[in-house]
């Protein structure tokens, strides 16, 4: 990597743009977190106006609670990583901010109307959720106090990797009544309580995806033969990406789930492309892909068996309104809250969300798009977007190969995550379960969403930190070094 | 590195820019569609909100709202089960609406244009007065004959129709068809139970759901011959004219032999129209039909309201229960010449000729009503919630004219003279002059004969009261006559209703 090839905000060309470079727009943070929390206040006193009739008097109490977390994260911020992205905080936090006031709005309606008044502020799914709001912050701090330098975690890449390949499984070895919900294998229960590894092995395994392709990325990217005008790898190199393939397979058959399996497949073949600079491997890539998610078909409608419920979900995925009272009944109630909501939505609080199931989780999108209507769901998208172009600026900046491919595959698997669920329930492809970030009920997905931003943060931080800081950043890195001695990875080829 | 990422931002930018074209496709274009789907429960919960008007009949509801403790603050319940159910349809919460329910939903739920005044009347007073209520105009009374006649029919037949309507202004008496089902369990609030119901019903063979009155042809076998007499009277005939018959006929150019139903029928080389009619004598029919040319025989059924595949029976041409069209079928060779040995056939009501029983109905009672064919209707009249203001009442018109007041009268008299002394004994009853003609129509190799029957009622200063058609569906052997006696009893139930209209 040169200094010409990072992006225009580093360069240095002067002592002036030197100075601007190294503010840390930690100000900004703030006060955009601060026009965050105010939306989300106005968003629940919105909700309570509509279903109570009046705002109770300590509305802003779960908006409170949740400013003063992220206020908590903003301070650790300030300290730990101070040349952070100012935007991405602010972003996560509007998007957990609506959620939480979403699912409060689910209880709302679940309660009594007598005692909706009453509700306590951590009771029901919302006040789950902002406990688990409380802790996932948390462990993002956490992460950002020990993980002071992102290059440190490459130590770990082999223990992560299989870490990750072990968290995937789990759950399809376990027998159905510890791991199955809802028809997918991608649970750990354990009396009331359920977790989804999957998760986090996504943040496990792409850290050691990043790993493995920095090291390897020479011979990948060089030794190739040229076919049809395309340079393709050489049989041999293949090898990890079948694996992956097959294990993404093996999920899709066996935790019957198609999302998860093109989320780790498209994680993994956009870090190698990432990593090789080679179109060929996404050719590749998505070429298996949509052989395998044919085959699974064919084999569905033919076979049966593992396969028969991708070939179900396919099948309502080119008709919904084929069955729509039973097999396409989730699909069809998105749709039809979508549609009901239309342009400006029937207004926080003033949509029929209990009748869309998994409103909660999978349909979330579905239920506050219903109230908010496609202007505010277009607003949610380009918060989202905002999010991962955010994240591939600091992948772009950071001057580090695997920092690179580490911020680079994360951004992208938050984008590709929106894009499975969004466009599952809203008919754009198959419906797979997958929670939406930042917005779903559950303590897994938070936390590892809130880890993934707590690692954009840092790579972010490192991007934008000044490179000749004199007089030292407020965090001593205690693994730092220059980038160059990443364990032994080889430097930068500049390819013609 | 940077210029694939810098693909990847633009690969994810096109990603959402797919998602934000397919919202605009869901949330905007379609929209609509969406939010007034079937399927939509917000539509219900808003709907079932305020109390649905009553369907109701000679002073009785037949459909009518129960208030609930559910989400869903009312529910429709069919006192009558399922001796209306084919008259007013149904109204689930998940599946679709039919019949009169779904005609005047609006005005059942009270969210019509012509209530407008009552719901602002609402919004001052604080009332929850609901929806408008619909007035059939069925007798109850010939109703139940109906319903009862057809269930136990001395046949066994599991399969019929029977339909009565007021020659005179077209009003709907009766209306059933049989196999019945129960609207109630469609109408539950338990949307699995509702299913469960539906499949039950739309899964028997002997298809309770289908509305056999309006939508079901059957071969009309000899009750068409009075088109074909019709015909002939306009051709120069007269009840007396002796027109060829004997005990059996073919074609000239080949064909099946026809014969009577029995060998003491029309032997004789030549009987007259009025006897031919009274017997039932096919030799004679088919002879003539073969006379009168196939052109001539599809233009009368077509004058008397065959062809037609719009007509509804609900408000008076604002829709309702779509009727099946009955046809005549192509009688002609391949190369486009009539084909004698179809003609024959299809002039005693066989071959291609397929008719509805409200079809047969409406030939009696355009014969009854002076030739002139009144166009049927259910809905008598829209009610107001608090039923002092009626915002509809049915004025009846005229359909079509098939036959002149001359030739209607003829055939009137021959129909009578088929009750009084031929094969429709069966459907007399004291104080009326009742008029008819019967059928029996093969309906395939190895089934039985399904048994017919239309005919009409008449007062005792001629004028006409009631006309009806029964069908009885592979009846067999004296179908037609057993058809012929319920055809009587409905009659007679519907011209004794006094409190009915």
């Amino acid at each position: 990597m040169t200094a010409a090839a990072t992006p225009a905000i580093s360069p240095p060309t002067g002592e002036q743009s030197g100075v601007r470079l190294a503010r840390s727009r930690r100000n900004s943070e703030l006060s955009l977190l601060l026009l965050a929390m105010v939306l989300v206040a106005a968003y629940q006193a919105t909700i309570e106006a509509t279903l109570l009739d009046t705002v109770t008097s300590d509305f802003w109490v779960p908006a409170a609670a949740l400013t003063a977390v992220f206020l908590g994260v903003h301070v650790v911020v300030r300290f730990l990583a101070p040349f952070a992205d100012p935007a991405l905080l602010p972003a996560v936090a509007l998007l957990n901010g609506i959620g939480v006031g979403f699912l409060r709005r689910l209880d709302l309606d679940d309660a009594a109307p007598a005692d909706r008044a009453d509700l306590a502020t951590f009771a029901g799914i919302g006040g789950r959720q902002l406990l688990w709001t409380l802790i996932s912050v948390l462990l993002a701090a956490g992460l950002l106090v020990l993980m002071r330098d992102h290059r440190s975690v490459s130590r770990y890449a082999y223990t992560l990797g299989l870490a990750g390949i072990v968290l995937v499984m789990i759950p399809a070895v376990l027998p159905a009544r510890f791991s199955e919900i809802n028809g997918a294998k991608l649970w750990i229960r354990v009396g009331s309580f359920s977790i989804q590894p999957g998760e986090f092995a996504k943040l496990a395994l792409l850290v050691f995806f990043a790993y493995y392709l920095v090291r390897k990325r020479e011979v990948l990217s060089l030794a190739s033969r040229r076919f049809l005008g395309i340079d393709f790898p050489r049989g041999r190199d293949l090898g990890p990406v079948l694996v992956v393939w097959a294990i993404s397979l093996m999920v899709l058959i066996f935790q019957k789930d198609l999302g998860t399996s093109l989320l780790y497949f498209g994680m993994f073949v956009v870090t190698l492309y990432i990593a090789t600079e080679r179109v060929s491997w996404l050719l590749i890539g998505l070429m298996l892909f949509f052989v395998g998610a044919y085959m699974a078909y064919v084999l569905g409608s033919t076979v049966g068996g593992p396969f028969a419920n991708f070939y179900v979900r396919a099948e309502i995925w080119l008709d919904p309104f084929a069955d729509p009272t039973d097999k396409g009944y989730q699909l069809v109630q998105g749709l039809l809250a979508l549609g009901t909501g239309g342009l400006f939505g029937a207004g926080p609080g003033g949509g029929e969300p209990g009748i869309l199931p998994e409103v909660q989780n999978d349909f979330i999108f579905a239920g506050i798009g219903e109230e908010i209507g496609l202007f505010g769901l277009s607003a949610l998208l380009i918060v989202y977007l905002l999010i991962v172009e955010r994240g591939l600026r600091a992948a772009l900046a950071v001057r580090d190969s695997f920092g690179k491919l580490l911020a680079g595959g994360l951004s992208f698997t938050i984008g590709l995550q929106v894009f499975v669920i969004v466009g599952g329930i809203s008919g754009l492809i198959p419906l797979t379960g997958q929670t939406t970030p930042f917005l779903s009920a559950g303590g897994s997905s938070l936390m590892a969403n809130w880890l993934i931003i707590a690692v954009l943060l840092r790579v972010s931080d490192a991007a934008r930190r000044p490179v000749a800081s004199g007089g030292g950043g407020p965090a001593a890195r205690p693994g730092g070094g220059p980038p160059q001695q990443l364990h032994g990875a080889p430097t930068e080829v500049i390819r013609p | 590195m940077n210029a694939p990422l810098r693909r990847v931002g633009v690969v994810v930018m096109v990603l959402f820019g797919l998602l934000f074209a397919n919202l605009n496709w869901v949330q905007a274009y379609k929209a609509d569609e969406y939010r007034t789907s079937d399927y939509n429960g917000r539509v219900q919960v808003a709907e079932y909100d305020r109390r649905r008007g009553n369907i109701e009949a000679g002073g009785t509801a037949l459909a009518t709202s129960k208030a609930t403790e559910g989400n869903l603050k009312y529910l429709r319940t069919y006192p009558a089960g399922a001796q209306y159910a084919h008259a007013i349809g149904y109204k689930p919460v998940n599946l679709g609406d039919t019949g009169i329910e779904r005609l005047e939903n609006e005005f059942l739920a009270g969210t019509s244009d012509q209530l407008i005044a009552n719901r602002v009347k609402d919004m001052f007073t604080g009332d929850e007065s609901g929806g408008g209520n619909v007035l059939l105009s069925l007798s109850r009374q010939a109703q139940k004959a109906a319903y009862d006649g057809l269930r136990n029919n001395r046949n066994g037949a599991s399969r019929g129709a029977a339909i009565a309507l007021d020659p005179r202004t077209g009003a709907v008496q009766a209306l059933v068809s049989m196999p019945s089902f129960d609207p109630n369990p469609l109408a539950s609030h338990d949307s699995r139970e509702a299913s469960a119901a539906y499949n039950k019903y739309e899964q028997d063979p002997e298809g309770p759901l289908k509305n056999r009155a309006l939508s079901e042809t059957l071969p009309p076998g000899s009750t068409f011959k009075m088109v074909v007499a019709a015909a002939a009277l306009e051709n120069g005939v007269t009840p007396q004219t002796r027109i060829p018959a004997g005990s059996s006929w073919r074609a000239a150019s080949g064909g099946n032999t026809i014969t009577n139903a029995a060998p003491s029928i029309c032997p004789q080389s030549e009987v007259t129209l009025l006897k031919a009619v009274t017997d039932s004598c096919n030799t004679g029919f088919a002879q003539l039909g073969v006379r009168l040319g196939a052109d001539t025989i599809k233009e009368k059924a077509r004058q008397f309201g065959f062809e037609q595949d719009d007509l509804t029976v609900g408000q008076l041409g604002e829709g309702g229960h779509r009727v099946a069209a009955s046809r005549t079928g192509d009688i002609q060779n391949p190369d486009g010449s009539t084909d004698e040995a179809a003609l024959g056939q299809s002039s005693i009501g066989q071959r291609d000729v397929r008719m509805t029983p409200l079809q047969g109905a409406l030939i009696a009672g355009a014969i009854a009503n002076g030739g002139a064919q009144m166009r049927p209707y259910l809905v008598r009249q829209l009610l107001a919630p608090d039923r002092t203001t009626t915002y509809y009442t049915a004025k009846p018109r005229e359909l079509r004219q098939p036959v002149s007041s001359q030739v209607a009268g003829d055939l009137r008299d021959m129909m009578v003279n088929v009750v009084r002394e031929g094969t429709g004994r069966n459907a007399a009853f004291n104080g009326y002059t009742v008029g008819g003609k019967t059928g029996t129509a093969q309906s395939a190799e190895d089934r039985q004969d399904h048994g017919w029957f239309i005919g009409f009622a008449l007062d005792r200063d001629g004028n006409p009261v009631s006309a009806v058609c029964v069908v009885l569906e592979e009846a067999g052997d004296g179908g037609s006559a057993e058809a012929a006696r319920i055809a009587g009893q409905i009659m007679r139930a519907a011209v004794t209703d006094a409190g009915g209209r």
